[in-house]
């Protein structure tokens, strides 16, 4: 028994840490929320390197091979650095096609295809969206995409929940609060699904884990943050941190923080070995990181201080991943209802 | 990564859930009461001597002289669990007391204390706390006075759970109070049978008397029952600390109270509805047990680091402050679930589980507060997790 990250798993997590420290600094994040291509380009080339576009595609067609635990760790760095990178919709798309995608997987584990991700109707329809199939054409919209920006193709959810491999269409970025990605709203106007996939929990279990672990590596940074600050910032002639109020706040950060840590592992490996438990544990893990995530972000800027409200600082990029995160692929109320459906708590349906 | 036991241990698994059915008829039940219980005193006899017991204490003290091997320990955790049978006695002795002679104690010691504690033939409560040093334990003042081969003790300690029971008492005295407050603190052993002391029940909110209160007057005791050395108290008293710590806020206990509200709120009916079928209070037990999945995780992560002989950091800090925490609002959704039959106690035909959601509420709560209280707790977590300064001292007066 052994319940840590392998060697491989902390070099990888480590490397990617060390790169991105470097190569997304806070005035890099700067610049690509506000529209800096070249910026974005030459942050997206760097990460390639590391080989993530085929992290989670088997070998066979290209890929590492590796799991939704080795893809935890790589999103948890991403969310640290506030990053954007299309890892998340790649991975998510990897997943579903893990049986069937002989015909994409290669090209996406090349960087030849790039994948977006158009999945909202698997948690949320909204009245006038959703996309309809006939004849294997796509109509209508989908809100929210993610990473549908740059992307050759698109993996969408149709209202009857069954999941297509389509062409990008017409796109319209939909502004959030979180500049460090953009979101599109996707309209479809008669593209050819090339490849339909049944309803399938495990995709949106793979999409809310990664998502928890982006909020993972982003409150953590929040956290580190508030701690280093409380160690230097000096008020009545000692730091602010020897006082118990300050203290405590990061205490209850880091308790509730770390617990979390383990639960996106375990949640991870659990699906990565087909655990029945791992369905649930994904929801919970995305609605338990949202709780603690919202509770940092917003714990993390008062040890701030006044200085956490403003721009100067920028701890508001981090607030608002978080922010975002916590409603992407669901809602925590959503994901909790989710879980108890899983379990069977429902006496009908 | 790796959650799977390897055959040897699949195999250990097996030995122990053969062993606690073949004995299940043995186990005590709620009806044997009493500490002394002769079947009480009987089962954890047989418990030793197939190994569910004092594994790794050495045979020569009564134990069962096994390696130790956490992996082990946890899988007779969880046999325990899986069938429903009282574990072994985890007594202050057992758990605090043995483990400081084992490292610290005289041969002496050894001998007369650790087997019959083991067996649950001596009963010890532990004199830590007092009326004036709570979360300032080290500010403790009972006096310990030097006279030939005894000291003469005088003072008093409070929160002594188990003292009306106790045969000996192990316990902090002040042997040196010209010294700097951690400096003259001794760790001293002796009988409750000693002329002089007086325990008095200390009823708390749950309406039983949980705890005690004892005085000492002119308690005269040997020498012979410091552990250690005199003034070395604070040193050996430490050692056991951490340990009690860790005892609270077990995530497979925690688990266990979850799996008992699922099960609540699934039977139990308001206007027809199930309990469970309420979203709101659906969306409530569905945060537990995201909690619930967390501090689990964390704990296999805790295991693997003490199978490694690493510190667990912060994962094992966050333990004692997040798992009573939980502990208590698990038992607060119970409650609100069964609405105003949640306030049922003690008696009555209205009652469910025995009043045991409101015990709990009030008992978890004195579990927050006790073994270092939680505002104690962030403390730690800030200053040894998260390496924030300490609270500057204050200037003496």
């Amino acid at each position: 028994m052994e319940f840590a990250l392998s060697e491989d798993q902390r070099m990888l997590q480590d490397s990617l840490n060390g790169f991105l420290k470097d190569a997304a600094p806070l005035d890099t994040i700067r610049k690509i929320a506000v529209g800096d291509e070249a910026a974005a380009a030459s942050l997206a080339t760097g990460l390639d390197e590391f080989g993530l576009a085929g992290l989670h595609i088997a070998e066979d067609h290209g890929g590492l091979g590796l799991g939704l635990l080795d893809a935890c760790v790589v999103q948890e760095a991403l969310g640290y650095a506030i990053a954007p990178s299309r890892f998340m919709a790649t991975t998510v798309a990897s997943h579903a096609m893990r049986f069937a995608g002989e015909g994409f997987l290669p090209g996406i584990a090349s960087g030849e295809t790039r994948m977006g991700l158009a999945l909202t109707e698997l948690s949320s329809r909204r009245d006038g969206a959703g996309v309809m199939v006939e004849n294997d054409k796509l109509s209508g919209t989908l809100l929210l995409a993610v990473s549908a920006e740059g992307s050759t193709h698109l993996l969408a959810a149709d209202i009857s929940g069954a999941l297509h491999v389509v062409e990008t269409p017409e796109l319209a970025v939909m502004q959030t609060i979180d500049r460090t990605r953009i979101f599109s709203e996707v309209r479809f106007g008669g593209q050819m699904s090339e490849m339909t996939l049944n309803p399938d929990d495990e995709v949106l279990a793979a999409a809310r884990l990664l998502v928890a672990a982006d909020t993972l590596g982003a409150a953590q940074a929040m956290l580190d943050k508030a701690v280093a600050y409380a160690g230097e910032r000096q008020q009545f002639g000692r730091v602010i941190g020897s006082f118990q109020a300050v203290k405590h706040m990061c205490a209850e950060m880091a308790a509730r923080l770390e617990p979390s840590r383990a639960l996106i592992w375990h949640a991870a490996h659990a699906l990565d070995t087909g655990e029945p438990e791992g369905l649930v544990m994904a929801a919970l893990a995305k609605s338990h990181l949202a709780e603690a995530g919202t509770f940092i972000a917003r714990t993390a800027t008062e040890v701030h201080g006044g200085m956490g409200f403003t721009d100067l600082v920028g701890l508001h990029y981090w607030f608002k991943r978080i922010g975002v995160n916590r409603q992407l692929f669901g809602s925590p109320e959503q994901c909790r209802h989710d879980a108890a459906r899983l379990q069977g708590w429902f006496e009908t349906a | 990564m790796d959650l799977s036991f390897s055959p040897e241990y699949e195999a250990f698994r097996q030995e122990v859930a053969d062993i606690l059915a073949a004995n299940a008829h043995l186990a005590p039940t709620s009806d044997d009461r009493g500490m002394k219980n002769p079947k009480r005193l009987a089962w954890q006899k047989l418990l030793i001597e197939k190994g569910l017991a004092a594994r790794t204490i050495p045979t020569e003290y009564g134990g069962y002289g096994a390696e130790p091997d956490i992996l082990k320990s946890r899988i007779i955790a969880e046999e325990f669990a899986r069938s429903g049978l009282p574990r072994a006695m985890s007594s202050q002795g057992i758990s605090m007391l043995v483990p400081t002679l084992l490292e610290l104690g005289t041969p002496e010691q050894k001998a007369a204390y650790i087997r019959p504690t083991l067996y649950g033939e001596m009963i010890w409560c532990q004199g830590y706390s007092e009326p004036g040093a709570g979360s300032d334990l080290a500010a403790l003042r009972t006096a310990a006075v030097e006279d030939g081969d005894d000291y003469v003790i005088n003072g008093s300690k409070i929160w002594t759970s188990t003292a009306k029971q106790a045969d000996m008492i192990f316990c902090l005295v002040r042997t040196d109070p010209a010294a700097k407050k951690h400096e003259g603190i001794s760790y001293i052993l002796f009988s409750m049978e000693t002329p002089g002391i007086e325990v008095r029940p200390l009823v708390d909110m749950t309406g039983t008397a949980n705890f005690n209160e004892v005085f000492f007057t002119d308690v005269r005791v040997p020498k012979s029952g410091i552990v250690f050395e005199a003034n070395k108290g604070w040193q050996v008293a430490n050692a056991t600390l951490t340990h009690e710590r860790g005892m609270l806020g077990d995530p497979n206990a925690t688990k266990g109270r979850l799996v008992e509200l699922v099960d609540m709120m699934k039977r139990e009916t308001v206007n027809g509805e199930r309990l469970i079928d309420n979203p709101l209070l659906r969306d409530r037990l569905l945060k537990l047990q995201g909690e619930v999945y967390a501090m689990q995780a964390n704990g296999l992560r805790i295991t693997t680091h003490n199978l490694k002989k690493e510190s667990a950091g912060l994962a094992g800090l966050v333990v004692k402050l997040m798992g009573c925490e939980l502990n208590h609002e698990i038992a607060r959704l119970a409650i609100d679930a069964l609405g105003e039959l949640g306030v049922m106690y003690e008696q009555g035909e209205h009652l469910r589980a025995d009043g045991s959601w409101q015990a709990r509420y009030m008992y978890d709560l004195g579990l927050i507060i006790g073994g270092g209280t939680a505002q104690i707790q962030k403390n730690i977590i800030a200053e040894r997790g998260l390496g924030l300064p300490r609270e500057p001292k204050l200037a003496k007066a």
